[in-house]
C-alpha cells in the first residue's frame, strides 16, 4: 500500500516518491520512510561521496548541506526533505570541476590520512567559510567541532580550514543556491 | 543501525496535524527536528508505529518577541534561538546545545518535550517560569515550566497532543543572568550545568538569586539562592554550598555523583558571579 507524502490520511503509508536537487541537479527517487538521507544518497542516488559512520549523528561523517547548512544525512529521513536541495561532497567541488577551495586546503595541508571522515569535513567547512570568510584559529577548530576524525590528530585540518579561507571561498559551489 | 519500519504522515497545517494525532493516538510520535528522535529510532531504543513529520508547518516556524517574552514555535530551529541578541539567557544555553550541525536541524521546543535531564532548555523554561502552549483535536492548553518536566525523559505531552509553542518571559529589570556547564568534550551532554539570574533591588543589593540545575537529578531542578546572597557582601560560595545540600545527582558511567556534587558548588560561584556582573551592567 502505498500514498504520496501530502497525503494526510492517518494510514501506514510505507513508500514515498522524493524529489530532491542534489548539487543542483533534480532527482527524483521511491524511498521508504525509514530510508535515512544518507543512505538515499548513497544507494538510491549512486553518490557515494556522503560516508556513513556511528548512524547516530556523532561523527559528523555523513554532513550535507540541506539549503545551505550543515545537517547530518544520518538524522534526517530522505521523505522528510522532499523538495528541497542537498549539497553532498561531490558538490563541493569547483565550477569547472576540478578540485573545490576546501578540497584543494584538504590537500596541500595533509588535512586527510584515510579519507573517510574528509566528506563530513568539507561540507561543513564549505558552510562555515561561506558565513565566517576570514576566521581565526579558534574559530576554525570551534567551526569542526562536531566532527571526528581518528587519523590526523586535527592539526593539519585546523591548517586546512584556514588554508581554505586563503584560498578564497568566492569560487562558487555547485548547485547551492 | 537503520531505523524500523513506521508509516509516516506529512501534514500542511496544524489543523491536520492535530486530526492524524487524535486518531493515531499513542501510535504516534510527532517528528520536529529529529536530532533526538531519529538516534532513538536507528539504535532500536524507540519503534513508533507512526510518525508525524511537522517540519512543513510553517505556521509554527516563527519566534515572537516582546517586551514580556519569547514565544518559540514549534518548528523553531536551536541556531536561530542562538543568533537571538534581544534574549541573552536563551541564546547563550542554546550555543551549548550539541554541535552547531545538530543545532542547524534540532528544535527548541522538541528538546523541551524530550525531556533530557542533561538537555539546558528545560533549565531556561523553569528559571523564567515560561511554559508550553498543547494542542489537540479536543483543545489547547498551557502547562507551566514547573508542571511540564515529569521525569527522566518525559513531558506532560499527552498522546494525540502536539506542542505548539513554548513562551519565556522576559527578566525582570535589573536583572543579570548567565548559563554555565561542564562536559567531558564541547558539545557532549552535561555533566552538570545551571542557568542562574540575580535582580538587584533598587539600593543595588541582591532581592532575588534563582538557579536551575541539569544532569544533577531526573528533571531540572529549581533552587531558590536568595537567602545564601541576600546582604551588603555577596558570597557565591555560600550559594554554591546551599545548592549542594539539594541536588541529588547520580553515579553514571561519565561522573560520580560526588563529581557532580563538587560540579553544582563551582558552577553556582562561576554563574553567579557572572550574573552579578550583568545584572550591575543593566542597571
Amino acid at each position: 500500500m502505498t500514498t504520496a507524502p501530502d497525503d494526510s490520511a492517518p494510514q501506514a503509508s510505507l513508500e514515498f516518491d522524493i524529489s530532491v536537487k542534489v548539487n543542483g541537479m533534480p532527482y527524483q527517487t521511491r524511498v521508504p520512510a525509514r530510508r535515512l538521507l544518507a543512505d538515499c544518497l548513497r544507494h538510491e542516488l549512486g553518490l557515494t561521496g556522503t560516508h556513513v559512520g556511528c548512524e547516530h549523528g556523532v561523527c559528523g561523517a555523513c554532513t550535507v548541506l540541506l539549503d545551505g547548512s550543515p545537517v547530518r544525512s544520518c538524522l534526517l529521513l530522505a521523505v522528510s526533505v522532499d523538495g528541497q536541495s542537498v549539497t553532498t561532497m561531490e558538490g563541493c567541488r569547483a565550477a569547472d570541476g576540478g578540485l573545490g577551495p576546501v578540497q584543494r586546503a584538504f590537500m596541500e595541508s595533509h588535512g586527510l590520512q584515510c579519507g573517510f571522515c574528509t566528506p563530513g569535513f568539507v561540507t561543513t567547512v564549505t558552510a562555515f567559510l561561506r558565513e565566517n570568510p576570514d576566521p581565526s584559529e579558534e574559530e576554525a577548530r570551534e567551526a569542526i567541532g562536531g566532527n571526528l576524525c581518528r587519523c590526523t590528530g586535527y592539526q593539519n585540518i585546523v591548517k586546512s580550514v584556514l588554508r581554505a579561507a586563503e584560498l578564497g571561498q568566492q569560487s562558487a559551489v555547485d548547485g547551492d543556491a | 543501525m537503520k531505523p524500523p519500519t513506521f508509516g509516516y504522515h506529512r501534514p500542511n497545517s496544524v489543523v491536520e496535524a492535530l486530526s492524524v494525532l487524535a486518531e493515531l493516538g499513542p501510535d504516534a510520535k510527532v517528528l520536529a527536528g529529529g536530532q533526538s528522535l531519529v538516534p532513538l529510532l536507528n539504535m532500536r531504543l524507540a519503534a513508533p508505529k507512526a510518525l508525524v513529520d511537522i517540519n512543513r508547518l510553517t505556521e509554527l516556524s516563527t519566534v515572537a518577541e516582546d517586551e514580556q517574552a519569547v514565544r518559540v514555535g514549534a518548528v523553531v530551529r536551536h541556531a536561530t534561538l542562538a543568533r537571538l541578541t534581544s534574549a541573552p539567557l536563551l541564546a547563550e544555553a542554546t550555543r551549548y546545545v550539541a554541535h552547531p550541525t545538530i543545532r542547524n536541524r534540532g528544535t527548541t521546543v522538541g528538546s523541551l518535550v524530550h525531556a533530557d535531564p542533561a538537555a539546558e532548555l528545560p533549565a531556561v523554561l523553569l528559571l523564567s517560569g515560561g511554559s508550553v502552549e498543547l494542542a489537540s483535536a479536543a483543545g489547547s492548553r498551557t502547562v507551566s515550566a514547573g508542571d511540564f518536566f515529569v521525569g527522566p525523559m518525559e513531558s506532560a505531552v499527552r498522546p494525540g497532543e502536539l506542542a505548539i509553542a513554548a513562551t519565556f518571559p522576559a527578566p525582570p529589570p535589573r536583572t543579570g543572568s548567565a548559563f554555565v556547564e561542564v562536559s567531558r568534550r564541547a558539545g557532549d551532554y552535561a555533566l552538570a550545568g545551571l542557568a542562574l539570574s540575580v535582580t538587584l533591588g533598587a539600593d543595588g543589593l541582591v532581592s532575588s538569586a534563582l538557579a536551575c540545575y541539569v544532569s544533577v537529578g531526573p528533571t531540572p531542578l529549581l533552587v531558590d539562592l536568595t537567602d545564601a546572597v541576600s546582604g551588603s557582601t555577596v558570597d557565591w560560595a555560600v550559594a554554591g554550598r546551599a545548592a549542594q545540600s539539594v541536588v541529588e545527582p547520580d553515579d553514571d558511567i561519565h561522573a560520580t555523583a560526588d563529581y557532580r556534587r563538587h560540579l553544582v558548588g563551582v558552577l553556582t560561584a562561576r554563574a553567579g558571579g557572572l550574573a552579578l556582573t550583568r545584572a550591575k551592567e543593566a542597571s
